[in-house]
Formats: structure tokens, C-alpha cells, sequence
């Protein structure tokens, strides 16, 4: 019976089948649910690390001592754990060692659209990219044995819609992979300059071997067609050019690092034009015209944004392959009203809510970070001046501080609690050390949120349903050498406020906890606000708060008592009293 | 079949989407039929419109619908179903849930939530159904069962069998909720009929 797979999930059951025996990652969409679908099988190992070097120096640990092993994380995160990627390519492996790179071309969920097939050829590693959750599964085995033949890691990169959409899935049985033997191995694993060249040296023959293999593989196939068109493509662009093009000759390649050469020669001798349609950057197009062939492809197709069909299709016609029509008109009426946007928001009950609400009412210069918390930033909460990476947001305000003082001194550093534990310590403990003043708020609402709730080393769970130690922040960052540690409730604003008052005045770093679980975890709701009406000004102060709750659209406040949770702010952001704790009217 | 069958399921989180897009592929997998289903899981899902797209046929491709190539559009909110409506291919359907969720910058009071959009929906596209799901669902027991009363509306509109739907419905619906679903698909059902 096939089983209807999203290529994440189809990546953990590949994992599975094939042995996989240790797993590490640290999530980020798209690529959350291949751990926490691994985790569910039988027999293996699996953990959400602190963040992604930590998650793939696991896994080379894993791989050192025989085992089969992963480490999954998305594109950005390759970036933290590119320090041991670089140089676990000179060690090789003992056990097979994917890393899974997931991609989000069109920054569905990310700051960037970074193109990791980038990290294959920087780091010299081969790389496989699977374009449906059937090749998902089947690749992740043929990447465990490449690793395992070749002696070195593989690079596993899918994008977002290869991650997040199913597709009919065979099911096999797990083999049997016994662990192999460690030898102590010093010229392999021990990476002193002297050794770090002879493994170089290796690497650069172990390469040469992956390129003939690349050119044999079934992994990089051709499609025959008409002999007037040849596309070279992988990935998900596979299935639209597919999709809008069935004529066509087309070149798949499922093995995108080292490419084949000889192959890619020999489709280019048969096909009249030759074009080449790849999410992204031009990293195809490039070796191709390098290696002395006519080629187009970032001319007709962007290189910037997703793909989908249309786009494809719309390259297509404008390289004079196709008439424009086909595609059916969609109808598009002029007099169509204006259809609002409907952007992500904070839930009623939110507890990040009353932080952004208050340091935007204080004017403060916000250095934020990267979680649900970042939505604090849009309007009308407003209350967030930049995000660029985890953990970024203390070491920035610290920046600011030694920059512009007199900047500094109306600057807070805001994270949340995950994202303090992945990047963030270390920040902190560089403004101790240098004798900073950045006042830091982490947002703690005990879970990672913004992924889909995962348990970090703040929550008291691992991510096989274990109880674990919990991390004591306030401990912590105490024992980095801050003194000025408080903890409040973030639902009571004059506490807040006056707290941070306190704290940007004070001559030394400072840490406000600001804590309350996620609401979305802590079902327990009050009941709901209600609105005196004959108290309402229709000011609309309680607009600024951004909660999907609250309304003002006939001229007065309204609560809607399905989704509001009593979390009571609006009741202390209005100045009229007309709002009431659920139960009390006409108090 | 051939040529795809393209059905776009949209709301906004939490109204059920999910579940329905799960029932509809459970058919068509027991139908035979190759398919693929995408939806973008993430930020969106924080009070944003949600999207899931289920498309079948012999061999699939792409996991996404094209505008104007969408058989069924299910829309769960009528915001939404406006947002969509371009999607309907010629002789397509819309099926549209007469509820309202307005988006914060409604709420805010900064732009205005389109007057009648059943009115507008009717005058643009021929094959529209727009009725309240809720009401329905609550009539038959649970106001939690509206996207099965939608699944119900869709089921009348291919071409598969009652009975692979309630073998789908109780496949994916919990044992202590399958009877009020249930109810709730035939209610829908009926209605589609109706409407054609
Ligand atoms: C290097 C990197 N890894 C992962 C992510 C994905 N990601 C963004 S925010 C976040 C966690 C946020 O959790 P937390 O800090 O607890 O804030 P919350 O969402 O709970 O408010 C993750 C995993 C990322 N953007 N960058």
C-alpha cells in the first residue's frame, strides 16, 4: 500500500529504512517535520540540538563511532554549522552522514532565499536534490551508501515545496545496518594542518571519483523527446517543466554535485537549443557554459522568487519554444474590490504582545531577533527596529552601544527563549566581557513557537516525549556575570514598563525574563473581556495592541469572545475603563 | 483520467482545511489516481490565509494549481474565496462559505472588509455555491463539523462514489466525532446537489 508522504516525512522514513540510527537538527521551515516524523519509528536515536552546528557535529560524532546518521536543519542554519561542514569533508566518514538542507526559494518562512547548492561546491561534498516525496525517500538510501563508498558527507537539498507537499509513497522494510567498527584513525579525524593537507589531497581524488560516478548514476537521467529542445533541470523544476512541456528532451539531474560532465556534453551533441530552468541562482546554467556549450536560462527564467508552472511556462514563451496561449485566462475583473491582505499576527493571548506594545509606546531603538516574536514588528505593534539572524539581536544592540552611545542608551535587545539558547549566550557574554550596557528582554514563553512547538533545553522535554533537565535562565545568565536579572509576568504592563525604565537607567548589562507559556500550549483562558459601550470613546487606543480579538468597526470597541482568552491588556491599555474582565459588567 | 483534477481548498489556520484536503486525497488514492498535495506550513499559519492544493490524475507533475486551473475552489471564508476566485477555471466551481474572519488591518479599521462579496462572487462566476456552513454544521450537532458540511458540497461536484467518501470520512475522522461528520457530509451533500 503506498502512503500519501510529504517529502519531509518521506525523507524520516528513508532515513529509517535505511538504517539511520542517530539524528540531530534544530528546527526551521521546511525542514521541522523530518525529525519529528523520524522520532515517531522504532529502534533510533533522535534530538533537537541547541542549534545546527551543534545538531551536525552530533552526527559526525554519530558517523565517527559507525553509525548511520543525519542532521537536518533549513538553508540558514547551514550557514551556522558551515565550521564543521568544511572540514567534515576532509575527515570523510565511518557511517554514512547526511546533512538535509531545506531551501525556501520565495522566503515562505525566512529572512533570505540563500542558495545552499552553493555550500555543495564550496565545501566539495556531493550533493543529491530529490524533486517528489518517491525520490525523497529512495535518494536518502543512495546518499547513505555514496557516503559510505566515497568516504565523505552528502548534502541533501530540497525546497520548500519538495518538503511541504505529499505525493504516493511505496513503503519498504527497515534494513539491518550493524554498526561498524571505529579505528583509531589520527590521519582521518585529527585535523592538524599536517593531516588537514593529506586529507585534502584526498578529498580533491575522492571528488574526481564522485564525478565519474556522476556521470554513470541513475540519479541524473534523460528524458527523450523532440531533439529541437533540450532542458537540463533538477529539483522541483523538474515536475514543471515536465508539467507545461512534455515535448521537450529533458536532462534530470538528481546528483547536482559533482555534475556530469560527459553526460550534460553528450545531451547537449543531441538537442538543437539547449536550456537550462533552475530555481535560483544560475548554478547550472554557469558549469554548463563553462564547459563550452551554448546555453540560456536566467534569461528567460527569474532568479529570483519560487517557481511554479506559470512561471515556467511564461520562460518558455518568451525563449520562442511555445505560443503564449494555453494557459487558461483567468478572470481578473477591473471593478474586483480591493481584497485585504491578511498578514500573519500575534493570537489573542499572545505574551509577547504587551513587550513590543510597550517598548513602542517607549521609543525605544528595538534590536530584535527571529521567532513569532518578530511579528512584534509589524504594525500597529510597530515595536521592532531590525532582525537579521538568530541571536543577532544582542551583539547588534551592543554594536549600536559602542557605535553611538548615546544610542545605546535607548536601545533593548529582544529574543526569545529558543533563540537565546541557539545564539544568543555567547552574545551576551560578549557585552559582559567588553563592559557593555545592553538591556536584554528574553521573551520566554517556554517552547519554540514560531516552528510549531518544538521542546528546546528550556521546556523540560526532549524531542522523544523524554523529561529533561531544565535550563535555569536566570542562572545562566547570571553565572555569564550579569547582575541585574529580574523575571516578570509580561500580561502586567506597569510592571513592565517601569522595569525597563529601571534597567536602561542602570550603568551595567541587564536581563528582564519576561515570562508566560505560549498561549497556544497554556489552553487555560480567562473569560472573555467585555465593553461597556457607554463607556467607549471609539479612541481606538486598544487598536494599537494588534490583537485579532479586539475590533472597532462601528465606531465602538468590540471584543470577540470566541477568540479572545482574558489575557486582560487591552483592559490596562484603556483609558476609559470601558473594557472589563470577563464576568464583571457594570462593575 | 488524464488530465489533472485540481481542487484548492482555502481559509485561514484553523478552520480545517487540512482534514478536508486529507478526506478529498483519501478518494482519490482509493480511486487509483496518482496525486499530490502541497501546502505551506509556517508563518502563515499565525491568523494567516492558508492555502492546500490536492491534484490527481494518472501521472501528477507539479504539486501546485495554476490560476485559472482550479476544477473546485473550497473556499472556508468568503474574504478568501474572493482572494481565489481567479483560480476557477472556465466551467469550474466555487464553492464558498458564507463567514467572515476579518484580517487585522479590517479589525484596525484600516481598510474596509468587501461589501457582499455572495453578490459579487455570483455576478463573476456561474457555478457558485455560497451558503452558511456553520449554520449547518450546527444544526447537525457540532458548529466544528462546517469543513466536513464543505468536503459534503465537493463530494457532489466529482465523480466518486458516496461510499468511497464515508469510507474516506471514517478513515480520517476520529470514531467519537464520525457520527455528527457524517450527518454533517450528507447535509452538504444535498445541498450541492441542489445547487447544480
Ligand atoms: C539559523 C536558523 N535556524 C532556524 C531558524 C528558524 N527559526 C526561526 S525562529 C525559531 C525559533 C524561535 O523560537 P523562540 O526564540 O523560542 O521564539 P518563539 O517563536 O517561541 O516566540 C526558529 C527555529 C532560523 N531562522 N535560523
Amino acid at each position: 500500500m503506498k502512503e500519501l508522504l510529504t517529502g519531509n516525512a518521506a525523507i524520516a522514513r528513508g532515513a529509517f529504512e535505511n538504517g539511520v540510527a542517530v539524528a540531530s537538527g534544530y528546527p526551521g521551515t521546511p525542514s521541522t517535520e523530518i525529525l519529528e516524523n523520524f522520532s515517531g519509528y522504532e529502534g533510533i536515536y533522535a534530538e533537537w540540538a541547541p542549534n545546527e552546528k551543534v545538531a551536525l557535529e552530533v552526527a559526525i560524532g554519530a558517523s565517527m563511532a559507525g553509525v548511520r546518521s543525519i542532521a537536518t536543519m533549513k538553508h540558514v542554519g547551514v550557514n551556522v554549522a558551515a565550521d564543521p561542514l568544511m572540514t567534515a569533508a576532509y575527515t570523510g566518514v565511518n557511517g554514512g552522514l547526511v546533512v538535509i538542507s531545506a531551501d525556501d526559494p520565495g522566503m515562505h518562512s525566512s529572512q533570505n532565499e540563500q542558495d545552499n547548492r552553493n555550500y555543495a561546491r564550496f565545501a566539495k561534498i556531493p550533493m543529491l536534490e530529490p524533486s517528489d516525496s518517491v525520490e525523497a525517500k529512495a535518494m536518502i538510501g543512495v546518499a547513505l551508501d555514496i557516503s559510505e563508498e566515497f568516504d565523505i558527507p552528502v548534502l541533501f537539498r530540497i525546497t520548500t515545496r519538495v518538503a511541504h507537499s505529499q505525493g504516493l509513497v511505496e513503503l519498504g522494510e527497515p534494513i539491518d545496518k550493524p554498526v561498524k567498527e571505529y579505528k583509531k584513525d589520527t590521519k582521518k579525524w585529527l585535523m592538524i594542518p599536517a593531516f588537514g593537507r593529506l586529507r585534502r589531497n584526498s578529498l580533491t581524488e575522492r571528488i574526481e571519483r564522485l564525478e565519474a560516478y556522476s556521470n554513470q548514476s541513475p540519479l541524473n537521467f534523460i528524458v527523450p523527446g523532440d531533439s529541437k529542445v533540450g532542458v537540463i533541470t533538477s529539483g522541483i523544476s523538474y515536475q514543471y517543466v515536465r508539467e507545461v512541456f512534455p515535448e521537450a528532451s529533458v536532462l534530470k539531474l538528481g546528483m547536482t554535485f559533482p555534475l556530469p560532465g560527459q553526460l550534460i556534453s553528450k545531451f547537449a551533441a543531441g538537442v538543437e537549443r539547449l536550456l537550462v530552468v533552475e530555481e535560483l541562482e544560475p548554478y547550472l546554467e554557469e558549469f554548463i557554459r563553462l564547459q563550452g556549450h551554448k546555453v540560456a536560462g536566467k534569461e528567460f527564467f527569474p532568479e529570483t522568487g519560487e517557481f511554479n508552472a506559470a512561471v515556467v511556462k511564461k520562460g518558455f514563451v518568451a525563449a520562442g519554444l511555445m505560443p503564449a496561449t494555453g494557459i487558461n485566462q483567468p478572470i481578473k475583473p477591473e471593478d474586483m474590490p480591493t481584497v485585504p491582505v491578511r498578514p500573519p499576527v500575534l493570537c489573542a493571548g499572545c505574551p509577547h504582545r504587551g513587550v513590543f506594545y510597550t517598548l513602542r509606546k517607549m521609543k525605544l531603538l528595538v534590536s530584535g531577533d527571529i521567532g513569532c516574536y518578530t511579528l512584534g514588528g509589524l504594525p500597529p505593534l510597530d515595536g521592532m527596529d531590525s532582525c537579521v539572524c538568530m541571536g543577532a539581536s544582542i551583539s547588534m544592540a551592543h554594536g549600536i552601544e559602542k557605535a553611538v552611545p548615546a544610542l545605546g542608551e535607548k536601545t533593548v535587545a529582544v529574543i526569545g527563549d529558543s533563540t537565546f539558547l541557539h545564539s544568543g549566550i555567547t552574545s551576551l557574554l560578549d557585552v559582559v566581557y567588553n563592559k557593555g550596557n545592553t538591556n536584554v528582554i528574553i521573551v520566554d514563553n517556554g517552547i519554540t513557537a514560531m516552528t510549531g512547538h518544538q521542546h528546546n533545553p528550556a521546556t523540560g522535554k526532549t524531542l522523544m516525549g523524554k523529561n529533561a533537565p531544565l535550563v535555569d535562565l536566570e542562572a545562566l545568565v547570571k553565572a555569564l556575570g550579569v547582575n541585574r536579572v529580574s523575571v516578570l509576568d509580561p500580561l502586567n504592563l506597569a510592571q513592565l514598563e517601569a522595569t525597563i525604565k529601571e534597567e536602561l537607567i542602570a550603568d551595567e548589562p541587564s536581563v528582564i525574563i519576561a515570562r508566560r507559556p505560549c498561549v497556544l500550549i497554556e489552553k487555560k483562558a480567562n473569560p472573555p473581556v467585555t465593553v461597556q459601550e457607554d463607556l467607549c470613546t471609539g479612541c481606538k487606543a486598544c487598536l494599537k495592541l494588534s490583537c485579532p480579538a479586539i475590533s472597532v468597526l462601528d465606531k465602538l470597541c468590540a471584543v470577540d469572545p470566541e477568540s479572545c482568552t482574558g489575557c486582560n491588556l487591552c483592559l490596562q491599555v484603556c483609558k476609559f475603563n470601558a473594557l472589563k474582565k470577563g464576568g464583571i459588567v457594570n462593575e | 483520467m488524464n488530465k489533472p483534477l485540481n481542487i484548492l481548498l482555502v481559509g485561514v489556520g484553523g478552520q480545517g482545511t487540512i482534514l478536508a484536503s486529507k478526506i478529498l486525497a483519501h478518494v482519490g488514492q482509493f480511486a487509483g489516481y496518482d496525486i499530490k498535495v502541497s501546502e505551506i506550513h509556517g508563518m502563515a499559519q499565525r491568523g494567516g490565509s492558508v492555502v492546500t492544493q490536492v491534484r490527481m490524475s494518472n501521472k501528477v507533475f507539479s504539486p501546485i494549481i495554476e490560476d485559472g486551473e482550479a476544477d473546485v475552489v473550497i473556499a472556508f471564508e468568503k474574504l478568501e474565496g474572493l482572494r481565489w476566485m481567479s483560480y476557477v477555471k472556465p466551467g469550474g466551481a466555487l464553492v464558498v462559505n458564507d463567514q467572515a474572519i476579518f484580517p487585522v488591518p479590517v479589525l484596525a479599521g484600516l481598510v474596509e472588509y468587501p461589501r457582499d462579496i455572495p453578490g459579487y462572487i455570483k455576478s463573476k462566476v456561474k457555478n457558485a455555491v455560497i451558503f452558511d456552513a456553520l449554520k449547518i454544521a450546527r444544526e447537525c450537532g457540532n458548529s466544528k463539523a462546517a469543513n466536513v458540511v464543505l468536503v459534503g458540497v465537493l463530494a457532489s461536484l466529482l465523480p466518486f462514489s458516496e461510499d468511497s467518501w464515508t469510507k474516506a470520512l471514517e478513515a480520517r475522522i476520529p470514531a467519537r466525532f464520525i457520527e455528527v461528520n457524517k450527518v454533517a457530509f450528507q447535509a452538504g451533500y444535498a445541498l450541492g446537489l441542489k445547487a447544480q
